[in-house]
């Protein structure tokens, strides 16, 4: 049977969220009009945050994949994960304990520097290992991907500066290779075969 | 074979076997009414649309099989809301067609335009804005498979105008492109044996028997696991019919208005056999306080109402009658013997209990006439396989405690959602499946006012059914509770037990009215009812408006704290 107990004291930490309530569900779906409604509106009619999203089409353009990232009891979190599955739109659902997953997420930043402080910025995208993708004669745009607290660590120094805009993505994931048993719980199996359509009843 | 959108819509209707569509026209939905003349369909219309919804919802429950309902976009959309919130609390398998307004004007606020799919999102299992009339076989054979399996629900395909017009090269699908979509498999070895064992080690077990039971077709087998192993069954109030109340083995219905006996068996057991049942809050009472001692044996076909509620020692997610049959199958030597049980001191407990607190009301001599009374007398005056439909307030609960229901899918109610007008526009849907059954409808005067003018509708089609009014001048249940738990102080509660004057407003929509005030009026007005079959009936029943039911468990409070009917109050439990 399913079941997706047993994940949610994972050790990941995203910004300003206690980890232990904090649940990575990665979510195949169908790429279909409205599909986003529907599973955002499983988290909404509860009153529950989903704390960062990702979407993007899969290698098989029928299928979208939904990284969620959301700030739930585990208890809650399992029903939600059973009314998910329910969704006739939705393919499976896995569940990442954070230390069992590997994550990224990516963070563009604009920042004013002067010419003074130009370099010093520079400085700092180096250190972590981000680029700079755009300059102007006052503002860098600056780039860094990474797993979720490298970020925040970076973005805590950027503060030093003034921060024109700041977008990050919110975290995509996968499961770590090499765990036994596997790490990624599946919750739900593999897509069903196609249905075979009865006979017509009345012609 | 090019057809037009709107031809395919009806044609792929006719291939799934619908023989009757609930509904009423308008603009956006015009192109499909068209071929509607030319189809063997039968098509009701409608005076409300939600009178569509709960006469499809009242045919689906009297037959098994999906109820049909046809509206236009906006509005007419709109107005079959409440249906569909009702068909989705209450797992009902509904097919919805609206019209949309054509796929340029989407979202540009055109006339009659309704973002449907949007607002049914919560309240459909599943909801199609077709794209292209190419697709319609496609997701009209989808819909209704989706509407018809699993846990049953309704679903709704909105069509824009544009759509229906334009030319699609006809075909009817062989298979379903559906990868998400999902039901479970007959169950495991290992989850029959962890149920038997459970079953062999109870000392106080109840079957606690729910509307999956009904939905799965599932009553022969009921029937047979109980006589095979003696337990007790309650059935709930969407369960009502699937273990026939004479049965030497019925408790009866547990709940917030329950037979005490079947409420205190339940927090006295030491096992319960949940089978397609949810563990609602009008069953459970206070959760924390329920069934304190019992093992919980689980059984649904929608996973996600396992340990939903309250946990189960062992959770089966599957079709009630496949693991009923499974379980009679690998039965068990280690099961003891039914007669064994029916004479343990569980049994006798039961016995006593039911001797001591049956349901009851004093009955009077002169008016106004006691609701009980009339329930009564109705379900002694009609043939046994008569189909009651019901409203929501008190007259549902007396409905449900008083008539004795002895076979299924003879009980046509609103459960889940409690939606007051549901009884007339249901009881019609019932009669329209089941033409040969007597079907009656016992509403409130509240309710009645809601949806009384689909008798219209059944005057006009010729769909004689029957409506009771337990007429006793006020929002009854509200009244109930304000008396109970308000300090008796009435607030918007009162409705005049002659304003509307029931018999003159029957008789201008074609039906028969009929009014009984005393208790010997009660009886003719009955056989009067019965006798006619050329048209609908309706019967003001003046009923005694300070009658409460019992017994109840207040919202919120203990199972255990159930309160008994005044006359049984203060004896020693
Ligand atoms: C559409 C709707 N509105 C309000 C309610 C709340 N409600 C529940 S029972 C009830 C009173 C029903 O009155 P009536 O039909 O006369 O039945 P009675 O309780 O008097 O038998 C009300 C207002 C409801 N269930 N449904
Ligand atoms: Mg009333």
């Amino acid at each position: 049977m399913t079941d997706a107990r047993g994940s949610g004291g994972g050790g990941g930490r995203v910004a300003g969220v206690p980890a232990v309530r904090h649940h990575i569900l990665t979510v195949l779906v169908e790429n279909k009009a409205g599909v986003l409604a529907r599973v955002a509106g499983l988290f909404s009619r509860r009153g529950y945050n989903i704390f960062s999203l990702a979407v993007a089409p899969t290698d098989d353009d029928r299928f979208s994949r939904l990284t969620i990232v959301v700030d739930v009891e585990s208890a809650p979190l399992e029903q939600i994960v059973q009314q998910l599955d329910k969704l006739v739109n939705v393919v499976t659902i896995s569940e990442l304990a954070p230390s069992d997953a590997v994550q990224r997420e990516l963070l563009l930043a604009t920042v004013e520097a002067e010419p003074a402080a130009r370099s010093q910025v520079i400085q700092l995208v180096g250190v972590f290992g981000g680029e700079v993708l755009d300059v102007g004669a006052t503002r860098l745009t600056v780039m860094l991907a990474g797993p979720p607290d490298k970020l925040d660590g970076f973005e805590g120094l950027l503060e030093t500066y003034e921060v024109v805009d700041l977008q990050r993505t919110g975290l995509v994931a996968l499961p770590k290779i090499d765990r036994e048993p596997p790490p990624r719980r599946r919750l739900s199996a593999v897509a069903s075969a196609p249905v075979q359509v009865p006979a017509p009843t009345a012609g | 074979m090019q057809l037009t959108g709107a031809q395919a819509l009806i044609k792929s209707l006719e291939m799934q076997g619908v023989e009757v569509m609930f509904g009423l026209p308008g603009g956006a939905i015009l192109p499909v009414y068209d071929p509607i003349l030319d189809s063997s369909i039968r098509h009701v219309l409608v005076r409300h649309e939600q009178g569509a919804g709960h006469m499809a919802e009242g045919y689906a429950l009297a037959t098994g099989r999906p109820g049909v309902a046809i509206v236009t976009s906006g509005p007419g959309a709109t107005n079959i809301v409440t249906a569909l919130s009702n068909a989705y609390m209450d797992s009902t398998p509904l097919v919805v067609v609206t019209g949309q307004v054509p796929t340029a004007a989407i979202g540009t606020d055109a006339f009659q335009e309704c973002d449907i799919t949007g607002v049914t999102m919560g309240i459909t299992k599943h909801n199609w804005l077709v794209q292209s009339a190419q697709d319609i076989p496609d997701v009209v054979a989808s819909a209704f498979h989706i509407a018809t399996t699993g846990r049953p629900g309704p679903v709704l395909i909105d069509v824009p105008k544009d759509v229906s017009f334009a030319p699609m090269e006809w075909y009817w699908p062989d298979t379903l492109d559906l990868p998400g979509y999902r039901v479970p498999g007959p169950p495991g070895r290992g989850e029959i044996d962890a149920a038997l064992a459970l079953i062999a080690a109870a000392e106080r077990p109840v079957i606690y028997a729910g509307g999956g039971l009904l939905k799965a077709r599932a009553a022969e087998v009921l029937r047979a696991f109980a006589e095979r192993t003696g337990f007790p069954v309650v059935t709930t109030l969407m369960a009502r019919g699937v273990f026939p109340d004479s049965h030497p083995q019925c408790l009866g219905m547990p709940g917030m208005h329950g037979n005490y006996t079947a409420v205190t068996a339940m927090q006295r057991a030491d096992l319960l056999i949940a089978l397609g049942a949810r563990f609602d809050d009008r069953v459970t009472g206070r959760v924390d306080a329920f069934a304190p001692d019992a093992k919980i044996l689980h059984v649904d076909i929608d996973r996600a109402e396992l340990h939903k509620v309250r946990h189960a020692d062992v959770a089966i997610a599957g079709d009630c009658k496949v693991v009923i049959d499974a379980l009679m199958r690998a039965a068990a030597p280690a099961l003891r013997r039914a007669d064994s049980v029916l004479a343990s001191a569980w049994w006798e407990e039961l016995r006593r209990t039911q001797r001591e607190f049956p349901l009851h009301y004093e009955p009077a001599d002169g008016p106004p006439v006691k609701p009980q009374m009339v329930v009564e007398t109705l379900r002694d005056l009609s043939p046994e396989d008569t189909i009651v439909a019901s409203g929501v307030g008190q007259h549902q609960m007396w409905a449900s405690q008083y008539w004795r229901f002895d076979h299924p899918y003879t009980w046509v109610n609103s459960g889940g959602a409690g939606t007051m007008g549901f009884a007339v526009p249901a009881a019609i849907g019932a009669k329209v499946g089941r033409p040969d059954r007597t079907v009656w409808a016992i509403d409130g005067d509240g309710c009645f006012q809601m949806t009384a003018q689909e008798l219209v509708t059944a005057a006009a089609e010729r769909i004689p059914i029957k409506v009771a009014i337990l007429n006793n001048a006020y929002l009854g249940m509200v009244r109930q509770w304000q008396e109970m738990f308000y300090g008796e102080r009435y607030s918007e509660v009162y409705l005049s037990p002659d304003l509307p004057d029931y018999v003159k407003w029957a008789e201008a929509m074609g039906a028969v009215g009929i009014r009984a005030e005393s208790p010997d009026e009660v009886a003719p007005a009955i056989e009067k009812a019965n006798a006619i079959d050329d048209r609908p009936v309706v019967v003001d029943f003046r009923t005694d408006a300070f009658e409460k039911v019992y017994p109840m468990v207040p919202a919120g409070a203990s199972n255990d704290d159930i309160v008994l009917h005044p006359a049984h109050d203060g004896r020693v439990r």
